[in-house]
């Protein structure tokens, strides 16, 4: 039965040596809907396994709720929760092949043999893992030993699947295969899945929502789309993505629609947030959303690199550097260092923070 | 295709004999490096390799022929029967008890918050600077006719500690810390998250610990308990001193050997004892060695974190409190037994048993501290060479130095002595009774170990830098002495530490080679003990525990002054 995690005003805070202390998580409200992939991305070090393993129940609550489903686990110990977690080292057991890896929680859980078996049996087809179930773990590559991890996971149908970077031990290729695998196998079995990652692409790939972290406090939560085209600060914008920040002035306002001078130059921009007339602003754009070429302002091209998908400048404008991703480079003309390049911005892209 | 499969199999031989006449090239360019071979390889061969085959020849031996007469005789007394069988009992009940005991340890240090981390290695430590009898002599102040807890706690007239029970019980609070250590090291290296798996799957704690922790900690488990056995069979003082009519037969290979005149009797139950403790090692180290689980989970990717449950956490710490207070009680008991008038009868404060000591003479004390000081630096600079050699030289006669260094680490004391006296009690060689034999023995005995942690530490050190040094024009001995020493120094110097203690307080090997000249320590507390003067043997122990104890303490001073941290140096 796939269930909601809900994560009410979650703190956690360690002693070290007894007099300083860290907070690792702070003040966390998460929702997850049932049967939804939710991603936990921050850099090293925001929180995100501290989180997970809260949920989990592997570290205690130093304040706060968590629940799961209707209940609330707060007290609960690891083995009495409705989880199952896929680490980061895969965690197989090192002593049991692999279709007793698979079959071991179903074992404690006192299953019948023959359904044990129905059950394994189902699962390696699911992961076409059939011809493995007689090898143990050192006889496996790191691919192959995260997907009798994930399967030993599966076969649980737990309430809450949890994975703590998974992918971060494989090489870059088989990171990507696996990446869709468990896209492919989670929307196959709908499972209410949270997962913690640095990659932003992978995040990018896999998620419902993205839950975006910086030393233990949430930043945004929003879908792939939401938090790549209107982050709410300018963390969340550098950490998705590139991004370039600039500022002009609010001109007029007309409900949500606002009219912002950009130097000298007005842009119609909506945002859902509200802003007095006069006020200075701040604004997100994508590299990929200047366009060039395109006469609006003047910039000095300082770097020009062509990258094969698309050719990157960084220009000199206002003082500022800003970075500029030219898609599909082949039909365009090329700016050298030292050219001029007039540029403008894709009002549509243009995000106030 | 048979004769192509021919003609490849002729061109690597031909390469391997090449590649041989290469290797003995390279070393006769360096008269040191060949010269210290040789000097090497003779040491080994004379004194571990030639006074075993020496054993093996004689038990073969019998007036003048070839016969199986000795061997024959072992199994037709039922004496030596019982005797046989007297060994294997101890050895295993020794061994399981002391797995248990070392695994509740080491699974409190490594998986439970308890308190009392530092008194757990401060109690595995006692046994190495301690003399081998050290707690059958506080067994026979506790438990003895007139032991405290005997008949000052109970009142049992003529409590007997002698004899199977008392042998157990001393050899297991001597032993559980060699299975401490062994278990501790590999508990540590269990990834947690392995558990964590368990736990997350539904497993609850009991289960997570008989399905997951006990099984990877199998071979583990079972290498402890072989090195205990091993320890347990070859133990000589123990036995000596509270066997009482449980004889086991490292005891009878010298009770034979000396006490009867009949060397060649001894020698094929010598033999026996050493087919059973070397096939025991083997076992250990060749097939156990490799059936660990701990390296495939891994690197430990974060730190475990520590059993916190009261339930849990409680009555282990009591447990821990009650053994460690019980081990240590056993070694504090001797220096209070050296100021007691008789033990149990008359325990009124006296220093008589000091001035007795005195009035017989500190021979022993002065004999066994300068013979084991002369010994000491031996057995370091010996077993780096011999580490070195292993590690980064290639010579004919390597493998074989590799293995009778490692396998001497298996030959019971007792075997080895009765091999000295059999080998080096005629001419041409006459050593026995000189302060020579002694220092031999204390040498060898301490070298193996010295040799496998300094090959250890080399195995850290990256060979290209001493291959830089070499192309910079070095030669082996330049090398050695200002590369790969400095770099080897800490494990040099607690070897230095080990090889000292170990010397000080060796019984077994050297209660075959004292002579009138020479007395040990160790070898008169127990005679002590035997003439019942345990007031005296009280005494010569405490001297022996404060001699080892100041020295390596005044060592680590040493040191600390010459650069090495005193962390760095352990025992
Ligand atoms: N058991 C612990 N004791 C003390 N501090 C801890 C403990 N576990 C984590 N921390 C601290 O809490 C903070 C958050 O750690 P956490 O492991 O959750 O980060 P993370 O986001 O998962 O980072 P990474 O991407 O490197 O895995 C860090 O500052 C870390 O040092
Ligand atoms: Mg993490």
């Amino acid at each position: 039965m796939k269930k909601g995690i809900i994560i009410k005003n979650l703190t956690k805070i360690f002693l070290i040596n007894n007099n300083s202390k860290i907070v690792a998580v702070d003040n966390v409200n998460l929702e997850v809907e049932p049967g939804e992939f939710v991603t936990l991305l921050g850099p090293s070090g925001c929180g995100k396994t501290t989180l997970l393993r809260m949920v989990a129940g592997f570290e205690t609550l130093t304040d706060g709720e968590i629940y799961i489903g209707e209940e609330n686990v707060a007290s609960l110990t690891p083995d009495k929760r409705d989880t199952a977690m896929v680490f980061q080292n895969y965690a197989l057991f090192p002593h049991m092949n692999v279709y007793d890896n698979i079959a071991y929680g179903l074992k404690i859980q006192k299953v019948s043999k023959p359904e044990i078996k129905r059950r394994v049996q189902k699962i390696l087809d699911l992961m076409k893992m059939n011809d493995f179930s007689n090898r143990v773990p050192s006889q496996m590559s790191g691919g192959q030993q995260q997907r009798v991890s994930l399967a030993r996971a599966l076969v649980m149908e737990p309430g809450v699947l949890l994975f703590d970077e998974p992918l971060s031990n494989l090489d870059a290729k088989l990171r990507i295969h696996m990446r869709e695998e468990i896209r492919k196998i989670q929307k196959e079995v709908g499972i209410t899945s949270l997962y913690v990652t640095h990659d932003q692409s992978e995040a990018m790939g896999l998620s419902d929502k993205i839950v975006i972290m910086k030393d233990g406090v949430i930043q945004q939560i929003g879908s792939p789309r939401e938090v790549y085209q209107k982050p709410e600060n300018a963390f969340v914008a550098a950490f998705i993505g590139k991004a370039n920040t600039i500022s002009g002035t609010v001109l007029a306002k007309d409900g949500k629609t606002y009219t912002i001078d950009i130097d000298g130059k007005p842009h119609v921009i909506s945002s859902k947030k509200e802003y007095e007339v006069g006020r200075e602003v701040e604004m997100i754009i994508r590299p990929e959303s200047i366009i060039v070429g395109k006469e609006g302002y003047h910039t000095e091209v300082v770097k020009s690199i062509f990258m094969g998908e698309n050719h990157e400048y960084e220009v000199r404008w206002k003082g500022q550097v800003l970075q500029i991703s030219e898609p599909n480079p082949y039909s365009k003309r090329t700016y050298e260092v030292g050219e001029e390049m007039s540029i403008d911005f894709d009002e549509t892209a243009l995000h106030m923070i | 295709m048979a004769s192509k499969k021919a003609h490849k199999d002729r061109n690597m031989r031909d390469l391997r004999i090449g590649s041989n006449i290469a290797i003995m090239r390279k070393v006769l360019l360096d008269p040191i490096l060949f010269g210290t071979i040789l000097l090497v390889l003779a040491i080994v061969t004379m004194f571990i390799v030639f006074p075993i085959a020496n054993i093996l020849k004689e038990s073969f031996i019998y007036k003048g022929a070839i016969s199986l007469h000795h061997y024959t005789e072992i199994f037709r007394l039922s004496y030596n029967k019982e005797i046989i069988l007297n060994t294997f009992k101890l050895g295993i009940t020794v061994s399981i008890l002391s797995t248990i005991i070392g695994f509740g340890f080491a699974y409190a240090s490594a998986y439970v918050k308890v308190k009392y981390k530092k008194l757990m290695n401060a109690i595995a430590i006692l046994p190495i600077i301690s003399p081998p009898f050290v707690i059958s002599l506080s067994a026979i102040l506790l438990f003895g006719r007139v032991g405290l807890i005997s008949k000052g706690l109970f009142g049992i007239q003529n409590a007997n500690i002698y004899g199977f029970r008392g042998l157990v019980l001393v050899q297991v609070l001597t032993f559980f810390p060699v299975a401490f250590l062994v278990m501790v090291g590999l508990l540590q290296q269990i990834d947690p998250s392995v558990e964590e798996a368990a736990r997350d799957l539904g497993a609850s704690r009991w289960k997570v610990f008989t399905t997951i922790t006990v099984p990877l900690m199998a071979p583990g488990i079972a290498n402890a308990g072989l090195l205990v056995f091993i320890q347990s069979v070859a133990d000589f003082g123990n036995p000596m001193v509270i066997g009482g009519n449980f004889t086991t037969m490292a005891v009878q290979i010298y009770m034979q050997g000396i006490g009867s005149l009949d060397m060649s009797g001894a020698t094929a139950l010598a033999i026996l004892l050493l087919l059973v403790s070397v096939s025991a090692f083997i076992v250990q180290k060749f097939y156990l060695g490799k059936k660990s689980y701990i390296t495939v989970t891994g690197k430990v990717s974060r730190q475990r974190e520590l059993i916190e449950e009261k339930n849990i956490v409680q009555p282990l710490s009591f447990l821990i409190l009650l053994t460690s207070s019980f081990v240590g009680l056993m070694y504090i008991l001797i220096p209070i037994g050296a100021f007691v008038k008789i033990w149990g009868v008359n325990n009124t404060f006296t220093l008589d048993h000091f001035k007795y000591v005195i009035s017989i003479g500190i021979k022993p004390i002065v004999d066994t501290t300068s013979l084991a000081l002369i010994a000491t630096p031996i057995t370091g600079i010996l077993s780096m060479v011999i580490a070195f050699l292993l590690i980064r030289r290639k010579f004919i006669g390597k493998a074989y130095l590799d293995f009778t260094t490692m396998l001497s680490i298996a030959i019971p004391g007792t075997v080895v002595g009765l091999g000295y006296v059999l080998t080096y009690n005629k001419a041409p060689l006459i050593l026995t009774g000189t302060g020579t034999i002694l220092i031999i023995a204390f040498v060898m005995r301490s070298m193996p170990v010295g040799i496998r942690s300094g090959m250890a530490s080399l195995q850290q050190i990256d060979p290209s830098i001493e291959e830089a040094a070499s192309v910079l024009g070095a030669s082996s001995k330049k090398v050695f002495t200002s590369i790969t020493l400095p770099m080897i120094k800490p494990a040099f110097f607690s070897g230095l530490v080990y090889a000292f203690s170990r010397s000080m307080t060796l019984v077994s090997t050297i209660i075959f080679l004292v002579s009138a000249k020479y007395s040990l320590l160790t070898v008169t507390t127990m005679s002590q003990i035997d003439q019942g003067r345990i007031g005296v043997a009280s005494v010569y122990s405490t001297i022996l525990i404060v001699i080892v104890g100041s020295i390596i303490l005044l060592m680590k001073f040493a040191l600390s002054k010459m650069g090495v941290s005193a962390d760095e140096i352990e025992l």
